[in-house]
């Protein structure tokens, strides 16, 4: 596959202003491209025009903002995002689902492709590509299903879909539960091309879990959802992806023994890539005493300490290289339930980057650097540009306020649903603007830019 | 004590004191009249969301000797059956201004969450495999009664741990009461990190001859769809409390029903070394010593009654009604 240059090349968005822009004085940070250091960053016609020395760039005709203290990092790419189109827009849609991306200072994502009914077939894509190009803030990816109607009996179109337009194959929400189907699609890979995302997950051993299986679950009566019962899955699908030297991304992984298993493959050189959600990095199963769904209940569950330590282990070395938040809205009536009854999943988007650096950046867990190294690095397992500073390219710049805090959820949200991880904590660091594809995509409605001289 | 949502919440002063007024209520007990005034003219529903029969009827039977109006409402035959969501039904109950409300309920959290919904004090009657605080008061009475205290004691609970509501929250009362608590069961029926709560747990009833007293739980026969032992014969082999394996100083116990001949033999239960019908009776008056804690000391909320149709209407909820 040739590479893209511009995530815009492939994703979709409204068709705005490209944006003309100086960032005066921004403390820069792209660890990828080696960018480390004040600058005036210039960005004209919606790319980085230049990197000036602090207050040197000329402003002539454009907005200009006083960056001094805040930094530009190269925007963010989420490649796990529900934006519940078609079907559930009482949730979200690309509208609201991209907004929120755009608030959380991002400039890409991927859309899960469980929707009702699923996206298994072009023209699906073609007429969400279309929506997207109506409504998207932040470019959008969609990914088609893996199965049709995700019932893991028989293989989507894929070639077809690819050329529609489809980014990525997934059934994410489900597990391919049958080794037979997982393998087949593995194998059309080499027609269709396209990686493969996977919501790993026995669903027999899993069957009837809430929750983290372990002593909070026995304490709860909560019904568990064992640790083994996704590695065991990871192992099969490595083992799978090895013979038909295929390729394969493993989603939201939570748990010590899963990261065991996607080291052990990568080193054995088997073509795979794994992703972590900010509320597995920052929460443990001690969180369900609160028997909170709105918040705390999600798939795969939150775990053990020892597994988020393990998480934030494999973030530092590599073999987890992006953070995906899987931002899942829901509706409130499906959390003002009972624990058990309620739905799976939280939304994440607006909130990734602040509490990532409020629970692990601000302690000294991890650098600032890895925080958004990882964070714009969703988009490479995929064929997809790594947003970066480097002039020339495409702008896609998060400016975020490192200083600034904010208590989620007491302005509302950008996303539809208000099933937020972080309801009501008070985080530090907040994203300013963004600029996505070229385009200005978010502006904190506190935060005046600038105007043109 | 504003609910009563799960005995984790009460400490050990608070449990003591629940069992003392308990006590009291059975001398009331023994009088020919044995009805008293605490609650009359204020109102306590019981919404069961699952079957039962003993906490239902001694949650009741406890409303009317505290002279309470009652109203009781079961899942089967009402709105529930018309799609009704929990949040509607406590809404629409609590429109009748109770003092409190009993609630069984399939799942872990409910008596919780609907403590948020309404002004009621909240009692959990039951929540999934959660909780089950009022079977773990009755239970300490019954053994405060025959044992003076449970400091030191040594208490097995036998069976299907891992579905067990009662097993949980009996082991936390136990333990509040310095009881030592052991889990025994199948490893199937055992949940992973139970120990954690602090009791041994073990897979056999070897050693069960250092027990006080045998708490025996109901086999749930539903759960033989599950296959979590291979078959109730192998169970009752390897899990019945029956007159060979329990020596004539323990004390045996079961929340109910039982099933003869799988958790416990029939001679067993029939011995004198039972409490089961002392459990039963305890159920009466420690729930209503829970009422009485929670509803006595609390001021009443003014009603309609003599306050005129404006305090009606300020007193009404205001949902659907316009602003």
């Amino acid at each position: 596959m040739s590479a893209a240059i511009n995530l815009t090349d492939v994703l979709d968005v409204r068709a705005g202003e490209p944006a003309d822009l100086v960032l005066r004085r921004a403390t820069l940070l792209d660890p990828v491209a080696g960018i480390d250091g004040v600058h005036d960053l210039v960005i004209r016609d919606g790319r980085i025009a230049e990197l000036a020395p602090p207050g040197e760039a000329d402003a002539t005709d454009v907005e200009e903002v006083d960056a001094e203290g805040l930094h530009a990092f190269p925007a963010f790419f989420d490649p796990h995002v529900h934006l519940r189109t078609p079907g559930q827009e009482h949730k979200e849609d690309v509208e609201t689902g991209t907004r929120s991306a755009a608030a959380g200072g991002y400039c890409g994502i991927i859309a899960m492709a469980n929707t009702a009914p699923p996206v298994d077939d072009a023209s699906a894509v073609t007429a969400l590509r279309e929506q997207a190009r109506a409504q998207a803030s932040v470019p959008v990816g969609f990914a088609a299903t893996v199965t049709v109607g995700m019932k893991g009996e028989e293989l989507t179109e894929m070639v077809e879909l690819r050329d529609a337009g489809a980014v990525a194959f997934t059934d994410d929400g489900l597990p391919i539960a049958s080794a037979r189907i997982m393998r087949r699609a593995l194998q059309y890979q080499k027609l269709a091309g396209l990686n493969i995302a996977l919501h790993e997950q026995d669903p027999d051993l899993s069957a009837g879990g809430v929750m983290h299986e372990g002593a909070v679950s026995a304490a709860l009566g909560l019904g568990g959802w064992p640790s083994v019962a996704e590695s065991t899955m990871i192992a099969r699908d490595c083992a799978l992806a090895a013979y038909e030297d295929a390729r394969i991304h493993v989603q939201h992984l939570s748990a010590v023994e899963s990261i065991d298993v996607v080291r052990a493959a990568r080193a054995a050189g088997v073509r795979i890539s794994a992703e972590a959600s900010p509320h597995h990095l920052c929460l443990t199963d001690e969180e369900v005493r609160s028997l909170d769904p709105s918040r705390f209940k999600m798939n795969p569950p939150l775990r053990h300490e020892t597994d988020r330590q393990a998480l934030i282990a494999a973030l530092r070395d590599g073999t987890i290289e992006c953070i995906a938040t899987d931002h899942a809205p829901h509706h409130a009536d499906e959390k003002e339930v009972p624990f058990e009854q309620a739905a799976f999943g939280v939304t994440g988007l607006e909130t990734a980057f602040a509490a990532l650096h409020t629970d692990l950046v601000m302690p000294g867990v991890i650098d600032l650097g890895l925080l958004v190294e990882r964070l714009s690095g969703g988009a490479a397992p995929f064929d997809l540009p790594r947003p970066t500073l480097a002039p020339g390219s495409e702008a896609n710049v998060a400016l975020c306020d490192l200083a600034a805090e904010w208590t989620v959820g007491e302005d509302g949200y950008e996303s539809r649903s208000s099933n937020s991880w972080c309801e009501g904590k008070t985080l530090t660091g907040r994203v300013l603007v963004t600029v996505a594809g070229g385009q200005i995509a978010y502006r904190l409605r506190s935060f005046s830019l600038g105007v043109a001289q | 004590m504003r609910n009563l949502l799960s005995i984790e919440e009460v400490d050990r002063d608070g449990i003591e004191a629940i069992l003392d007024r308990a006590q009291s209520f059975a001398e009331v007990g023994r009088r020919d009249i044995k009805k008293v005034p605490t609650l009359r003219g204020r109102t306590v529903v019981t919404l069961f969301y699952e079957s039962s029969t003993r906490t239902s009827s001694s949650f009741e039977l406890a409303a009317k000797r505290l002279s309470a109006d009652l109203v009781s409402v079961k899942a089967a035959g009402s709105s529930v059956d018309k799609g009704e969501s929990l949040k509607d039904t406590v809404a629409t109950l609590s429109a009748y201004d109770p003092a409190a409300i009993v609630i069984r309920h399939p799942y872990a959290g409910a008596a919780q969450l609907i403590a948020d919904w309404t002004p009621a004090a909240v009692v959990n009657a039951g929540d999934g495999k959660h909780e089950h605080p009022s079977q773990a008061l009755l239970d300490v009475y019954t053994l405060r009664r025959r044992l003076g205290t449970l400091e030191g004691k040594r208490i097995w609970i036998v069976g299907d741990v891992l579905h067990s509501r009662v097993a949980r929250s009996n082991l936390i009362a136990f333990k509040r009461m310095g009881a030592e608590v052991t889990l025994c069961g199948p490893p199937t029926l055992i949940p992973r990190g139970i120990e954690e709560l602090g009791c041994d747990v073990t897979y056999s009833l070897d050693g069960l001859e250092e027990a006080d007293v045998v708490y025996a739980l109901r086999m749930q026969l539903e759960r033989m769809n599950d296959k979590f032992v291979p078959s109730l014969a192998e169970y009752a082999a390897n899990f019945q409390i029956d007159t060979r394996r329990l020596h004539p100083r323990q004390l045996l116990m079961h929340p109910g029903p039982v099933n003869r001949g799988v958790e416990v033999s029939g001679e067993a239960i029939d011995s004198p070394q039972s409490l089961v019908t002392e459990q039963v009776a305890a159920g009466l008056v420690v729930r209503m010593a829970i009422l009485y804690e929670l509803l006595a000391g609390r001021p009443e909320r003014p009603t309609s009654i003599g306050d005129g149709p404006a305090a009606a209407e300020a007193a009404a909820p205001t949902i659907g009604q316009p602003a």
